[in-house]
């Protein structure tokens, strides 16, 4: 080997180390920059009152949006109590049972659902439940965001599954243990990890969603009385006083932006702690 | 008592692996199947407990009598089977997220066994007739994943016995272990005939000759001659046999 090609060799490493280091800081640029600018929007209209008191009616001073906030987190575990354990069973289902026609047509399905637009999903609840039980509710804007967590929490179930190898399952089976009791005590626990950090990722995607609350949970000036009531939510309250003309309400958007991405941080943070957990 | 196999036939899709096999295996004691990789070795051990219909694909026809009842009866349940036939696979194959103990707890907890003292009993005498007691007895607690590859195997061995099988089946369970581990794991099938009927696989000819009582010489999916060890080894009736055993092919 020449020393020519050596340094030629050298000068490819660089370049290569160089150009990656480069794509990390663009993809992290936009990330950052909305961070910060979210922060910096947000943060002047924080305050306490923000997190304990309710909107204030147009023109007085103050207010906050703890109804959302409660709100978000009711309407997303409304969808989490539906999406997470038939998205975990219909990926069991898939990677495990569904090596049929059966099985590829629930692929198929939950593939056609994982493009399907949030705005249609919205359109499709408001119209068969929305429409059906008389009003928006709690109920209506879970039960739509469960439609878009399924099959996310679907793939990354099956993934998962299979990425945990045949040798495990067979081990598992020559004992003399049930198939289903194999699947459940012995490969799902394997797969702990990756399926919890999917289904976070699925939360954290239907916590910003907007367009299917609308037509679903609707929003609300105060508190819901019941579950069967139209709902407040960060997203939709985003919506409503970002596009309003009013600096204040403005403000308070941007503070709504910036509780949101920190409960969605907070889920990852907690998804990372949990597996870490069982992990050592 | 032991195991009899009447035409036995097992396939892969449209490959037919295993051909017409005729074979009486003897209570408490070690039967070597041996030949060159590819025969079918590990296909006929996987249908004396019923795994080979794990893969999908797979089928087999054919009778084999554990104790004159046949195995592949139509209301026999392969659970039941598994469950009286254990199996040790080649790579040693701990369930990852458990503990030492757990592992080898899993037959009986997974099985509804609720008593913990007795559970406590067996996990330490499944340990003990598998020679992994002395070396694990202080960390039962800590992940399985952490023991040698050796330690491992023997694991999976208490694991087995822990559901106290009448048939230890054994599939080349020393070819991914160090010398030492292998001969540990050599003893222990020869402790173990005792009290259970073995099979064993293995492509060693110096371990079918040193553990097993008798030995199976399989080659494309048939059985060309099966006979004590000591014959096999000493005085093969077939030319192929001869030439496998000499190291000729294979
Ligand atoms: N899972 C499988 N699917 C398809 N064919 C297989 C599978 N396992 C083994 N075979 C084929 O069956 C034949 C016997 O294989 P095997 O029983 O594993 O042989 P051995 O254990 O003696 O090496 C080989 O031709 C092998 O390619
Ligand atoms: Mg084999």
């Amino acid at each position: 080997m020449t020393s020519q090609s050596l340094s030629a060799r050298k000068v490819k490493n660089v370049t290569m180390i160089g150009l990656t280091v480069i794509g990390t800081i663009l993809a992290l640029i936009p990330l950052f920059s909305i961070f910060a600018y979210v922060i910096a929007r947000g943060m002047p209209a924080i305050n306490i009152d923000f997190f304990t008191e309710l909107p204030k009616p147009l023109g007085e001073e103050g207010g906050g949006m703890v109804n959302a906030i409660v709100g978000t987190l009711i309407v997303v575990g409304i969808s989490g109590l539906i999406g997470i354990p038939v998205g975990i069973m219909s990926g069991i289902f898939l990677s495990e049972y569904g090596r049929n026609r059966f099985g590829r047509f629930i692929s198929f399905l939950t593939d056609v659902l994982l493009g399907v637009p949030s705005i249609v999903v919205g359109i499709f609840v408001y119209v068969l439940l929305v429409l059906a039980m008389g009003g928006f509710s709690a109920y209506a804007g879970g039960i739509a965001l469960s439609i878009l967590m399924i099959p996310a929490v679907t793939r990354t179930t099956e993934e998962m599954l299979k990425l945990i190898p045949s040798h495990i399952r067979e081990a598992g089976l020559a004992l003399g243990l049930p198939k289903w009791r194999v699947i459940l005590f012995i490969v799902l626990p394997s797969a702990t990890r990756g399926i919890v950090t999917g289904v976070m990722l699925a939360i954290a995607r239907v916590m910003g969603e907007t367009a299917p609350l609308l037509f679903t949970a609707f929003g609300n000036r105060y508190w819901h009385s019941s579950l069967s009531d139209p709902i407040a939510t960060l997203p939709v309250q985003i919506f409503t006083y970002a596009i309003s003309p009013y600096k204040e309400w403005q403000a308070q958007a941007w503070a709504g932006a910036l509780t949101l991405i920190v409960i969605v941080l907070i889920f990852n943070i907690l998804a990372r702690v949990i597996t870490y957990r069982k992990n050592h | 008592m032991g195991i009899e196999v009447n035409n036995l036939n097992a396939w892969y899709g449209d490959l037919h692996a295993i051909k017409d096999i005729n074979l009486n295996i003897p209570k408490n004691q070690v039967t070597a199947l041996i030949g060159p990789s590819g025969c079918g070795k590990s296909t006929f051990l996987r249908c004396l407990n019923r795994m080979h219909e794990v893969i999908e694909g797979a089928r087999v026809k054919g009778e084999i009598l554990v104790d004159g009842e046949d195995i592949y009866g139509s209301n026999v349940d392969p659970v039941t089977i598994r469950y009286r036939i254990g199996m040790v696979f080649q790579k040693p194959n701990p369930f990852p997220t458990m503990s030492i103990f757990d592992n080898v707890a899993a037959g009986l907890k997974l099985n509804g066994m609720r008593n913990k003292k007795k559970i406590r009993e067996i996990v330490e005498q499944s340990l003990e007739a598998a020679g992994l007691w002395d070396e694990v007895s202080d960390r039962l607690d800590k992940n399985a994943m952490g023991l040698s590859g050796g330690q491992q195997q023997r694991l999976c061995i208490a694991r087995t016995l822990a559901v106290n099988p009448e048939i230890v089946l054994m599939d080349e369970p020393t070819s991914a272990l160090d010398p030492i581990s292998t001969h540990k794991i050599e003893e222990l099938v020869h402790r173990l005939k005792e009290n259970y009927t073995i099979v064993i696989v293995t492509h060693n000819m110096q371990q079918a000759a040193r553990v097993s009582d008798n030995t199976a010489f399989f080659l494309n999916g048939e059985v060309i001659e099966y006979n004590t060890t000591k014959h096999i080894f000493s005085n093969p009736s077939d030319q192929r046999t001869e030439d496998y055993i000499t190291g000729r092919f294979g």
